[in-house]
């Protein structure tokens, strides 16, 4: 044990903290993205109609060639990985976004629209709201997939967990592969409780939620 | 060879939904009868999910070693989740006055399970196979990684040899496959609803 | 005031409001009835504007309601839906003062008014404010719904069919409720609905809608007696020709009964006891000699007042209702229905008892009528 932490310790911090970084940045961008981009398309559900399903083509494509057509455009530098798990994580949030926002009763709106709010009005403090736990289904996809498709950082050498999964698997290293595996999991499972409970805090008690 | 590394590809996806489907309705059915198992297996799937699958695969290798076998094992953990919730959410969701009236006609409980309940909740289940399915197609690309072959082989060996075609080929056959069996599927979906209704 | 005038309204070229003229008074209570498809919610939500008119205008005490815009006008009339439509991200309270909350009142002022609102319908502030929609009955939230629209004090309430999706007995305590409120703060409300009963029991005033265009415009005992045309009758079905036999060509003979218990009034208390008791019966009519109408004992009566050896004369009750043979039907069930009697008595010219007419007889009088129609 202490052999391993010798050897692998300083690698092993520096490498989850390039993978947090390559998990976080990507997943905030890609948030705020989604978010506006889910609250435009709601606007238009008649072209959302056809946008959706092909974004959901595009859903289908794995992580790993945005990554590789980056590189071969962008060049081995960390941007490549930051945009293309950006553009990976806005399409779950995106998606849950557009479906909830969809979903907000239309008696509510218009029970608000009754009361005299306006369109930004009831956008923010009925339809966002309501729209809450769908876009945070789709925030803890994107932030699972993302800690997933960070991994691929080492296929074109930037580092991070994956780093220790490609060169374990490449010497037959097991030590290797689980010193990468293990913390990528660790990491995936605390990130996805952490969404958890963020959803927790914020959901209002009469959505569902339970709060406190 | 195109056409092999496809039949590749979903060979992996078959073998691994099989299996999938061997452990996961088994395993749905016993959740919508006890309560605590049901607690258990939803945690463990649900953390099975959550696991890169990298990782997972990386951890499988150790086991199994670099070949198909560890490929399809990974897939049908990563994809236990949807069948398993659909096919409880399926059983718990049918009609308290259907089972009454079966459980009233007699029917003892495997009796009531077979003809009955699972026929109604089969729709549902299918809806939980049709995104592991899709899910499994996704990540099957993940094989190539831990020897498995596939249509990931094609789409990395592009990207080592900067070759924008192969690359281009995986991809657009990968999405062409995930479109295809997604389509179909949700057509039988379709039809599967309406007939319950 | 609220004036509807030339209102035109077409969807995809097909008119749903042909040229609607209607004007509505201070504190009025108006329903808009009619078959689905009349147009009687796309008026509604024109005085609010959640629908524009293609033509013609709405005036609320003399100014357009273009003259601002949307959303203030609509701050400044209440709204009910059907669906209730509470939101759920928001608690009791804060459903209460959305609309007070956009025309920014103060903090106390909301606070205030929310108490006083939640006392106007029985539902304390403490056990209640904090409560999230979810965590309400279904009578409860269309209280709080009504409550939301009342909140700002606006002088003008608009309602949807609002108590459409509850049960009967909540919506009959509702109804009385509403129009409590609407009484005791002299509000206007504009109500729709499809339920001929909630019309008649709610409206000052009823709109029957069909096609579009106003069919009648009257009180509710004038559209019952007196339908305008025949798709006004129609769509009352029971009611109308329930009230038009009584009203017409039901007399009160046609549906007395003949066999009638009487006795004089020089009777002993004790002998009608038995003579009650003997024949099933829990009241007798006293008349004299040659069977004019004196009055009506019960057995309460005796019970209560009567004194053993005395005559009934002086124990029973003169002041009983008749009506006349040849009275309409419906002047007895008024009686009834008003009293709580078990009976009227039918006399002759003479004020000789012919028969009486029970509430037995007013059902069977309206199932034959209702049957009658439909067969």
């Amino acid at each position: 044990m202490m052999e391993w932490a010798n050897r692998y310790g300083a690698d092993l911090i520096q490498a989850i903290i390039t993978h947090l970084y390559y998990v976080l940045i990507p997943v905030a961008l890609g948030f705020v993205i989604a978010v506006i981009l889910g609250v435009l398309l709601s606007r238009v559900p008649k072209i959302s109609g056809y946008i959706l399903p092909v974004l959901s083509v595009f859903q289908t494509i794995p992580g790993i060639v945005f990554v590789g057509i980056l590189f071969l455009y962008v060049g081995m530098v960390p941007a490549t990985v930051l945009i293309a798990l950006t553009i990976y994580a806005v399409f779950p949030i995106l998606k849950n976004t557009y479906v909830g926002l969809l979903n907000v009763d239309e008696k509510v709106k218009e029970a608000a629209r009754g009361c005299g709010m306006s369109p930004l009005q009831i956008l923010i403090k009925i339809e966002l709201p309501l729209a809450m736990p769908n876009i945070f289904v789709g925030l803890r996809l994107s932030t699972i997939y993302t800690v997933s498709w960070a991994v691929l950082a080492a296929m074109i050498g930037l580092g991070g967990l994956g780093d220790f999964i490609y060169r374990g698997v490449g010497t037959n290293n097991n030590m290797l592969i689980l010193t990468g595996a293990i913390p990528a999991a660790i990491l995936a499972l605390s990130l996805g409780a952490l969404v958890d409970w963020i959803q927790k805090r914020l959901t209002p008690r009469g959505l569902g939620g339970k709060r406190g | 060879m195109s056409i092999n590394v496809i039949v590749d590809h979903l060979s992996v996806v078959v073998a691994a939904i099989c299996l999938t489907l061997v452990f996961g309705l088994p395993c749905g059915i016993l959740a919508y009868f006890n309560k605590t198992f049901k607690v258990v297996i939803f945690k463990i799937t649900d953390v099975l999910q959550t696991i890169p699958s990298l990782a997972l695969l990386g951890i499988i290798m150790i086991f199994l070693g670099g070949n198909k076998l560890t490929v399809v094992v990974g897939l049908f953990l990563y994809s236990l989740l949807p069948v398993v919730r659909n096919t409880y959410t399926g059983l718990s969701g049918i009609d308290p006055a259907v089972k009454e009236a079966a459980k009233g006609m007699g029917m003892g409980k495997l009796y009531q399970l077979i003809h009955v309940e699972l026929p109604i909740a089969f729709p549902v289940i299918f809806t939980g196979i049709r995104i592991a399915v899709i899910n499994q197609i996704s990540a099957a690309v993940f094989g190539t990684f831990v020897g498995g072959g596939g249509l990931g082989t094609v789409i990395y060996r592009g990207m080592a040899n900067m070759n924008m075609k192969l690359i281009l080929f995986g991809t657009v056959s990968l999405m062409i496959m995930a479109v295809f069996f997604d389509t179909l599927m949700g057509f039988i979906e379709k039809r599967l609803y309406a007939r319950t209704r | 005031m609220i004036e509807i005038k030339n209102i035109v309204k077409q969807y995809n070229g097909v008119p749903v409001i042909n040229n609607l003229n209607l004007t509505v008074n201070d504190g009025e209570f108006v329903v808009l009835i009619g078959p689905s498809g009349c147009g009687k919610t796309t008026t509604l939500k024109m005085i609010n504007r959640l629908i524009e008119a293609d033509s013609g205008d709405i005036l609320i005490n003399g100014k357009s309601i273009h003259e601002l815009n949307g959303e203030k006008l609509r701050r400044n009339i209440g709204y009910v839906i059907q669906q209730i439509g509470l939101f759920p991200n928001m608690t009791v309270e804060e459903n209460i003062c959305v609309v007070p909350k956009l025309l920014k009142w103060s903090k106390e002022e909301m606070s205030q008014r929310t108490h006083e609102l939640l006392e106007l319908v029985h539902m304390p502030y403490e056990e209640n404010a904090k409560k999230y929609p979810n965590e309400l009955s279904g009578g409860q939230q269309q209280r709080i719904g009504v409550l939301r629209a009342l909140a700002a004090k606006p002088p003008v309430i608009l309602m949807d069919e609002p108590f459409g999706a509850l049960d009967p007995i909540t919506r009959d305590t509702l109804q009385d409720e509403v129009k409590a409120l609407q009484k005791s703060l002299g509000i206007t409300i504009i109500f729709v609905t499809h339920d001929m009963d909630e019309a008649i029991k709610m409206g000052d005033r009823i709109i029957f809608m069909d096609k579009g265009v106003i069919q009648q415009d009257a009180a509710p005992e004038e559209m019952l007696r007196h339908p305008a045309n025949e798709i006004v009758r129609n769509f009352m079905g029971k009611h109308s020709a329930a009230y038009r036999s009584q009203g017409e060509d039901m007399t009160c003979e046609s549906l007395m009964k003949k066999r009638v218990y009487t006795t004089t009034e020089n009777r002993k208390t004790l002998e009608c006891i038995e003579m009650m008791s003997h024949r099933e019966v829990d009241s007798l009519v006293i008349t004299d000699e040659s069977h004019h109408f004196k009055g009506v004992v019960t057995i309460d009566m005796l019970k209560s007042e009567g004194v053993a050896g005395e005559s009934v004369g002086k124990v029973m009750r003169t002041d009983y209702p008749t009506v006349h043979l040849q009275d309409e039907a419906h002047k007895a069930f008024d009686w009834l229905t008003k009293t709580n009697l078990p009976y009227v008595l039918v006399v002759d010219n003479e004020n000789v008892v012919k028969g009486i007419i029970t509430k037995t007889s007013m059902s069977k009088a309206l199932a034959s009528v209702v049957w009658g129609d439909q067969g």
